[in-house]
C-alpha cells in the first residue's frame, strides 16, 4: 500500500534530459546502440551520445522520413537504433516510414519524441505534439511509453533497449516534477500506483501525474480519497490495474497532456467498457491547437493543471451511484 | 559465396524467369508484369552471378543483400528467389492468394529470407543506407543493392536518402534505377518528368553509371565499377523496356498493373520459348 503522504512538488530534470543521459549509459554498455537525429540533437539531448560515440551517431539533416527508414535499415542489420526528433516531426513526417518500415515488419527501432505536448511553450502549435499517443498507438505491435519524471524515463529507456521490437517514448521539454526515488522499479506495461485511494481513481501520464497527485492532496482535504495511477505505458495497457481501479473505486478520471481524441483516455475507456463499466471523465486538450506562452500559462489556460483534475473528479463523483 | 554462371546460362535463366512472371501473374489475374519483366536481367545477374549469398543459409551475417524498393515488381523477385532455392518453385502460382507466401508485395512475415518488406514507394534506399552504415561499423565486407523504379524516385524521401548516403560517404550500397519510362498512369515524362536522371544523381554526390539494363555483361561491369568506387555510393541508371520480352507488353503502360489474360499468357509463353 502506498501511504498518502504530503506530495511536495520538487522539480527535476526534463524527461528529454534523462533520455539523453540514459542513452550515454546504454552506449557504454552495448556497442550495438546507435543514434539517429534530424538536426535537433541539442534539443533532444542525443548530443551527449554524439559527443561520446561520434561514430555511432548519424546525422540526417532535416529529413525525418529518411531518418526513420534508415533506422529500420540499421535495425535490420542488427543495430539497436534510437531515432529521435521532436515528437511533432518524427511522428508526423516519419509516420508512413514508421508504419511500413518499422511497425509492419516489426523492426527493432526505438523512436523517441521529445518536446511533446503544449508545455514546450513559446514555439507554438507547429512544434507542439498533441496527437502522437494516438498515432503511436495506431501502429500495430508498437510499445508506447510516456514517462513522468527523470527516474521513470531512465528506467524505461533501458527497458526499451532491452525489449526486442518497436517502441515509442514520449518525452517533454520542461523540467519535470520528481515523482520517484531512484529505487523505484518499473516494468513496461505495468502501471505504478503513486497514491492510494478508494473513492475515485485518477489515471494519469506524463506531466499530468504530478498534477493529479496535487489534485489528490486537495481532494483529501475535502474528505475524498483519490487513487492515482501513473500509466507510463500507454500500450500495452495495464488492464489489470484498470479493472481493479474500476471495481474498487467505481469512478475514473484520465488526465493527459494530449488531445482527448485518441489519447490515453479513449484507450482506458475502451478497456473499462469491456471489463467493468463505470463513470469516467477526461482531462486533456479539447479539439483545438494551443498557442505561444510560458509552459505553466499554457497548461493553466488549456485545462491541464491540478484544478482541472480536481473538477473532473467532482464531476465523475456526481455521476457515481 | 557466389554462384557464377556463364552468360548463356544467365540468359536462359532470364527467359525462364520471364515465363514464371507471365504464368504467376496470369494465374493470379492480378499483379504488375511490366515492371517485373523490365528488371529480369538485373536480378538474374545479382542473384546468379554477382552477389555473395547462400540460399541455404539466408541469415549468413556477411551476405550481400538485395532490396526491391519497387515492391510491386514482386513477381520477378519471387521467380528469382525460387530459382535460387530460397523458396518453393511449385507455389509461385499461388501469388497474391490468401495464405500464399508470395504476397502482393514482398512481406518478410511470409518469406523470412527477404531482406525487407516493401511496397510503399520511396523507402528502400533508406533501408540499404541503414544496412550500409551498420556494415561499416561492423567492418563487414557485405554490399547492399536496391532496385528503384523511375516513377518511384518522384518520392521526396529518395532524395533525402540520396543526400544522406553521399554525405555519409557510404560506398557499400548501390542504387539501380529501372529506367523503363512508364508508371501506373502512363509515361513518366507525362506524369512527372525525372530526367535528366544521371545528372540528378551526380549532383547529389553519387558515382553514376548508365547502362543497357538488359545487357548482362554491362550490368556485371557496372556492378564491378560500383565496387571499385570508394567513399561514395554508386547509382546505376539502367535503361530498360517495360514489359521486355513480350512484344505486346513492351512499352505498353497497360501492363504496368494489369495481369495478362489467358489468351495473352498463351501468346506470351509462345514468344518466350
Amino acid at each position: 500500500m502506498t501511504p498518502k503522504t504530503k506530495f511536495e512538488l520538487k522539480t527535476g530534470p526534463a524527461t528529454r534530459e534523462a533520455f539523453g543521459r540514459a542513452l550515454v549509459e546504454l552506449g557504454r554498455e552495448n556497442k550495438d546502440i546507435v543514434v539517429c537525429d534530424a538536426d535537433l540533437s541539442k534539443s533532444t539531448m542525443t548530443v551527449y551520445f554524439q559527443k561520446e560515440f561520434p561514430e555511432r551517431f548519424f546525422s540526417f539533416g532535416i529529413a525525418e522520413a529518411d531518418m526513420v527508414a534508415t533506422g529500420a535499415g540499421l535495425a535490420l542489420a542488427g543495430k539497436i537504433p534510437f531515432v529521435s526528433s521532436f515528437s511533432a516531426f518524427v511522428m508526423n513526417k516519419g509516420f508512413e516510414q514508421l508504419r511500413c518500415c518499422v511497425a509492419y515488419p516489426h523492426v527493432n527501432v526505438k523512436v523517441v519524441g521529445t518536446h511533446s505536448g503544449i508545455s514546450i511553450g513559446p514555439d507554438g502549435p507547429s512544434q507542439m505534439s498533441i496527437e502522437e499517443i494516438s498515432l503511436a498507438c495506431s501502429l500495430a505491435g508498437f510499445v508506447v511509453l510516456s514517462p513522468a519524471d527523470e527516474a521513470s524515463t531512465k528506467a524505461l529507456v533501458r527497458q526499451a533497449a532491452a525489449y526486442k521490437g518497436p517502441v515509442f517514448i514520449r518525452c517533454g521539454r520542461v523540467n519535470a516534477p520528481i515523482i520517484y526515488g531512484s529505487d523505484q522499479a518499473f516494468e513496461i506495461g505495468k502501471a505504478v500506483q503513486v497514491m492510494e485511494g478508494s473513492d475515485v481513481t485518477i489515471v494519469a501520464t506524463g506531466l499530468l501525474v504530478a498534477q493529479s497527485m496535487i489534485a489528490a492532496e486537495m481532494l483529501d482535504a475535502e474528505g475524498i480519497s483519490a487513487r492515482v495511477l501513473d500509466f507510463h505505458t500507454v500500450k500495452p495497457l495495464d488492464r489489470a490495474a484498470l479493472k481493479k481501479a474500476a471495481a474498487e473505486t467505481g469512478a475514473l478520471v484520465v488526465a493527459e497532456e494530449h488531445l482527448v481524441d485518441g489519447g490515453l483516455g479513449v484507450r482506458v475507456a475502451q478497456a473499462v467498457a469491456e471489463m467493468h463499466p463505470c463513470p469516467m471523465e477526461f482531462v486533456g486538450i479539447q479539439n483545438t491547437y494551443a498557442e505561444s506562452g510560458q509552459p505553466d500559462e499554457l497548461l493553466d489556460k488549456y485545462g491541464l493543471v491540478a484544478r482541472d483534475v480536481k473538477a473532473a473528479v467532482h464531476n465523475v463523483l456526481a455521476r457515481k451511484r | 559465396m557466389r554462384m557464377p554462371k556463364s552468360l548463356s546460362e544467365l540468359q536462359a535463366l532470364a527467359k525462364q524467369v520471364r515465363r514464371e512472371i507471365i504464368e504467376m501473374t496470369g494465374a493470379a489475374k492480378t499483379g504488375h508484369p511490366g515492371g517485373s519483366l523490365s528488371a529480369v536481367e538485373i536480378l538474374v545477374e545479382l542473384y546468379f552471378d554477382y552477389m555473395h549469398i547462400d540460399p541455404k543459409n539466408p541469415t549468413w551475417a556477411d551476405r550481400d543483400r538485395f532490396i526491391l524498393s519497387k515492391g510491386h515488381a514482386a513477381p520477378v523477385l519471387y521467380a528469382v528467389m525460387a530459382e535460387a532455392g530460397y523458396t518453393p518453385k511449385d507455389q509461385l502460382n499461388t501469388l497474391r492468394k490468401l495464405g500464399s507466401i508470395y504476397q502482393g508485395h514482398p512481406d518478410m512475415r511470409f518469406i523470412p529470407s527477404l531482406e525487407a518488406s516493401t511496397g510503399s514507394l520511396g523507402e528502400g534506399l533508406s533501408l540499404v543506407l541503414g544496412m550500409g552504415l551498420a556494415a561499416r561499423l561492423d567492418q563487414r565486407p557485405s554490399r547492399y543493392y536496391v532496385l528503384l523504379g523511375d516513377g518511384e524516385i518522384q518520392e521526396g524521401q529518395i532524395w533525402e536518402s540520396a543526400m544522406a548516403a553521399a554525405f555519409h560517404k557510404v560506398d557499400n550500397i548501390v542504387a539501380i534505377v529501372d529506367y523503363n519510362g512508364i508508371q501506373l498512369d502512363g509515361f513518366v515524362k507525362d506524369i512527372m518528368e525525372v530526367a535528366p536522371l544521371a545528372e540528378k544523381w551526380r549532383a547529389f554526390g553519387w558515382h553514376t553509371v548508365e547502362i543497357d539494363g538488359h545487357d548482362i555483361p554491362s550490368i556485371r561491369r557496372a556492378l564491378e565499377e560500383a565496387e571499385a568506387t570508394k567513399f561514395r555510393p554508386t547509382c546505376i541508371v539502367a535503361h530498360t523496356i517495360k514489359g521486355k520480352g513480350v512484344s505486346f507488353m513492351e512499352n505498353n503502360p497497360k501492363f504496368h498493373g494489369t495481369a495478362p489474360n489467358a489468351e495473352e499468357v498463351k501468346l506470351a509463353l509462345q514468344e518466350l520459348q
